[in-house]
Formats: C-alpha cells, structure tokens, sequence
C-alpha cells in the first residue's frame, strides 16, 4: 500500500516512517511544508496520504488545506491527517465533500498501534476515522441531545464507535458482544434518529456524522 | 425646539447661580473661622453640579461630550477631598463660569425666552443667542489639553497595573498546572519505564503492566499539555484567526452559537487573543446563567475599531461585580484601550457589546 507523508517534525516523521514500514506500507515520499506536500499528493495519487494540520511555511492549518486541495483536484484521494489537538470545524471541512476516505485523529492515537494501522487501512479503503474526541465533542451538542436522549446508553455507545467509523465486527470485538446485537442496536438507532438505512458501512458513517453535525 | 429648552435651562441655572454666588463668597470668606469649611464644601459640590448641568446642556445643543474636567477625590475624608478641590483649576474655572452665569446667562435665558413668545422674531434669535452663550460657557468649562493629559496617563498607569498583575498571575496559574500535570506525569512514566527496563528478563509480565502504564501517562499528560495550551493560545486562533476561533468557539460551546463574522485581515495577536478569550467567558456565562438554549455573535471592523457583540435571548440581570466574569473581561480589553459594554435587563435578552481600537494586517503572515 503507497503513503505519502507530510509531517515537519523530523522525529515523528522518522517514527511514522518506521513504524508504517514495519506493518508492509511502502511509503512512496515524505515531505516537511505545504506546497511540496500538494505536489506529491497529486502526482503520486498514493493510496493514503498520512498529513500533520499544521506545516511550513506558514505553521498554520497548512497541511490542512493541502489535503482539502488534494482530494479537490483528486476527487476521493484518502487522506489521514493527524494533529496534536482535534478542531470540530476543521473535521467539519474534511467532511464537506461527503466523500469517505477521510481520516482526522490526535497524534497520541499512533501509540496504539493496532488500532493506528487498522484506521489507516480503513481511510485507505474509502472509509472514515474520527477520533473519539470528535465524536465526543458531537454528541455533547445541544441541538443533537433531543433525539439522541431517546437512545440507551449502548445504543449511544454503538452511535459514537459508528460515527468513529467503525464496522460492525470491529464494534462488536470493542464492547464484547456478537456482530447480530451491534445489527440490532444500529437498526434501533437509526429508526430513533429517522435516518435511512444503509448496507454500506461507510455512507452509514457519514449519514451519522452528518446528522450530529447538523 | 431644543433651544426653548436650553433657553429656560439657562435661565433656571442662572437663577440658581444668583442664589449660589453669595453662599460660595460667604463660606469662602468663613473659612478662617472653622464653620467656614463645611459650608465651603457644599456650597463647592453644588457648583459642580450646577455647572455640570451647563455642560449637559451645552452638550446636547452644540453636540460635544459633556466630559467632567475635575482631578479625581480618593475619598480620604471630606478635608482631604476639599483640599483636592481647592488645588483643581477645574474648581475656579466653575467659579468663573458662576460669575458669568450671574451676569449674562439669567438674563439672557430671559429675553430669548420672551422672544420666543414674540415669534417669529424669536425663532430667528433665540437659537442664535442661546447657541452663542453656550459655545461661551463651554469655552469656559473645557477640560484643558493638560488635564486631558493627565487623566489619560492616569488611566494607562491604572491599566498597564491590571495587566501585569494578570500576566503574573497567568504565568503562576501555568507554571503550576505544568508542574503538578503533564511534568509530574513524565516522571511517573520515566519511573515505570526505568523499572520496566529492570525486571525486563526477571517478570515479562509486570514489564508489560508497567509499559502499558507509562503509554497511559503519556496520553494523559498529552490531554493536559493540550488542555494548557488551548488555555494559552488556542491552536485554531493560530492557524485561522479571529473568525476561525469564533466559529471553533461557538461549534465548542454548550449552547446554540449563531456567528456572523466579517473581517478582512488578521487583528494583532493579542487582540486576537483577547476577544477570543472575552467571547469564551461571555458564552460560558450565557451557558451556565442566562437559561437561554442559543446566542449569537456578530463581529465587524470599521474605522480602525474591532467591535464584537455578545447576545442571549436569556433572562437577562447579567452586571459586572468586581472579581466576577465580566469585570475580568473590562480589565483585559482596557489593556487594548478597549471598553464593554453591559445591557442586560431584568427579563433579557442580554447583550454585551466590546470595542477596542485595531488596525488589521493583510491575511497571511
């Protein structure tokens, strides 16, 4: 699988490197500011591109805006930015496309390497990875706590492991119960919530994060 | 018509100069004796407020603000107070104006009085001569440049204090959070993994415990460290400016925010800082007392003035009590020379409008 990182801290892109190696990615080309970042995006077209937010030259959301550039001019690249703090309204622009292959988590969550490999396998294969301090930020909105008050907490706990971007089975391993419940907790929720239901896990992420982010 | 009223007003007061000046230089003249001195000071506290009244008046005719020239009392005790008066010009220049007030203004709030009854020649005159007689008085009671002056470094002195005491009082408040936080944590994970390396060959399951816990000391001092710097200068102000924060800030807050923000550039970075912060109080007020579900904030430049406003459809009686939320914020934005501004009535909605002088730069950096 082909990565292009754009990270300007030479430790963490070191580590990033490594440790993507190590799981059998082939990282194509790793560059430190915005603009270079853009260039190997689009000519590489890699199968993820792995992006910290903030970059040279401007050290503001600069890798941001390169991977919104990115999947403008590569519609659908998947693309997985990391940053040291999560911002609803930058999740909000990554999601403006409704397009999945998209991916926004704190750094810290690299040190779970299991699940750091298993997200970004997921963005590259056209789904979502939020981090949990998104979700959490969603779900505590007050125009969301109406219907959301309906829901059981483990309906409210499958909500937020959906939105994460999650499949079925990966929920299922994560709360300890068979794949058939997490079926009936997500049929239950989105005929709470009065969303339509779909097979495919991935528009059925989206449909959630769009309707908490309304 | 507003002259008519201007018109009687000068005559009133002129009347009650009549009665004041001979109260001043009898109690003047008595000071020697002691009965002098508390006649002095009433009859010195109704000059001002005599000749504030013109200065109302004045202000509303010839639109000019109506500002008191006087030094400011300590409130150290009526004689110290007096001896303040005593020292201020502002104090004679009252006296001169009393004088005038006694010798022209009574009659001629007189006559233009009777020659509005006499129109038309009235309405032709009378504004003339009322105008005339307040530009006069005015001239008389202005606030000299070196009072302006003083006054002015006597609020940057006040304002430069409040900030310093602020910044040390941030700095401490940092200091200690990064002390008893994320630094403590580091040690308990150096400890872990130190001990780790040791019982490495002996217990490869304590080992893994103890690895397994530093990962968890790392996570939470990276949540602290975050928390802190968000405290500091929150990265979304950084990378977006104002309109970014605020928009981050209301998607953030407990409530309904509804952002209507237009600036073209970037504020200074601590103005940045500043009205993010003053807008995060504000709302967090609104969230926890007015018992409203939504507000709004509106955000403009103009005339190299930032003014940012604040509003909830709450239940209002929002006032800024020293040491509480609001007088938090007056403090911080007078550093910028900025001003608040409270209306929240008993019933709502509160609005809490912010103005501060800024001159934006071009948008990037």
């Amino acid at each position: 699988m082909r990565v292009v990182i754009g990270e300007d801290l030479a430790l963490l892109r070191d580590g990033l490197i490594r440790l993507l190696r190590a799981h059998d990615f082939d990282v194509v080309e790793a560059v430190d500011n915005g603009p270079s970042l853009l260039r190997a995006l689009v000519s590489h077209r890699p199968d993820v591109g792995i992006v910290d937010v903030r970059l040279p030259p401007t050290f503001t959301d600069e890798g941001l805006r390169a991977a919104i550039e990115a999947r403008r001019q590569v519609p659908g690249l998947p693309i997985l930015v990391l940053s040291q703090y999560v911002e609803q309204l930058y999740a909000r622009e990554l999601l403006a496309g409704g397009q999945g292959g998209i991916g926004y988590l704190l750094k810290d969550r690299i040190s779970d390497l299991d699940q750091f490999v298993e997200a970004v396998r997921r963005v590259a294969g056209g789904g979502t990875a939020m981090d949990p301090e998104v979700i959490a930020q969603l779900l505590a909105r007050p125009r969301a706590a109406t219907p959301l008050a309906g829901l059981t907490p483990r309906e409210t706990e499958v909500l937020g492991l959906m939105a994460e971007g999650r499949s079925n089975a990966a929920i299922a391993g994560r709360m300890f119960i068979t794949e058939k419940a997490v079926g009936k907790h997500t049929a239950a929720i989105f005929s709470k919530l009065d969303l339509p239901v779909s097979e495919d896990d991935n528009r059925r992420v989206l449909a959630v994060i769009k309707y908490l982010d309304q | 018509m507003a002259t008519l009223g201007a018109a009687w007003s000068i005559t009133v007061q002129g009347f009650l100069s009549i009665l004041l000046l001979p109260w001043l230089i009898v109690s003047a003249s008595l000071v020697v004796v002691w009965v002098g001195i508390p006649m002095l000071a009433v009859s010195l506290s109704l000059l001002r407020a005599l000749s504030m009244s013109q200065r109302r008046v004045a202000g509303r005719i010839l639109g000019i603000r109506p500002d008191p020239p006087y030094r400011r009392v300590d409130g150290q005790g009526p004689l110290a107070d007096l001896r303040v008066r005593l020292a201020d010009p502002a104090t004679y220049r009252d006296a001169l104006w009393l004088l005038i007030s006694v010798c022209i203004g009574f009659a001629l709030g007189i006559v233009a009085l009777v020659f509005y009854l006499v129109l038309p020649i009235g309405v032709l005159a009378s504004p003339t001569m009322v105008r005339t007689y307040l530009t006069f008085g005015s001239f008389v009671l202005r606030r000299t440049d070196t009072e302006a002056m003083a006054e002015r470094i006597d609020e940057l002195s006040t304002s430069r204090a409040e900030t310093v005491d602020t910044q040390a009082a941030e700095i401490r408040r940092i200091e200690r959070d990064l002390h008893d936080g994320a630094q403590a944590r580091l040690v308990a994970l150096s400890m872990n993994l130190g001990l780790a390396e040791q019982m490495m060959d002996k217990d490869p399951g304590l080992t893994r415990e103890l690895i397994a816990e530093s990962r968890q000391s790392a996570s939470v001092a990276l949540t602290d460290l975050r928390g802190l710097v968000r405290g500091i200068h929150p990265p979304v102000l950084a990378d977006r400016g104002l309109v970014g924060g605020l928009q981050a800030l209301a998607l953030a807050a407990p409530l309904e925010v509804d952002v209507d923000a237009v600036l073209l550039g970037r504020a200074p970075a601590p103005v940045e800082s500043a009205v993010y912060f003053a807008v995060a109080e504000v709302l967090t007020n609104a969230a926890k007392h007015s018992g409203s579900r939504s507000a709004w904030v509106w955000l403009r430049h103009s005339a190299d003035r930032l003014s940012v406003s604040v509003g909830d459809g709450g239940i209002g009686g929002a006032v800024a009590n020293p040491g509480g939320g609001l007088h938090g914020i007056e403090r911080r934005l007078a550093a910028f020379d900025g001003t608040v501004t409270v209306a929240s009535p008993i019933g709502g909605p509160t609005v809490i409008s912010m103005e501060l002088p800024c001159v934006l730069s071009s948008e990037k950096i």
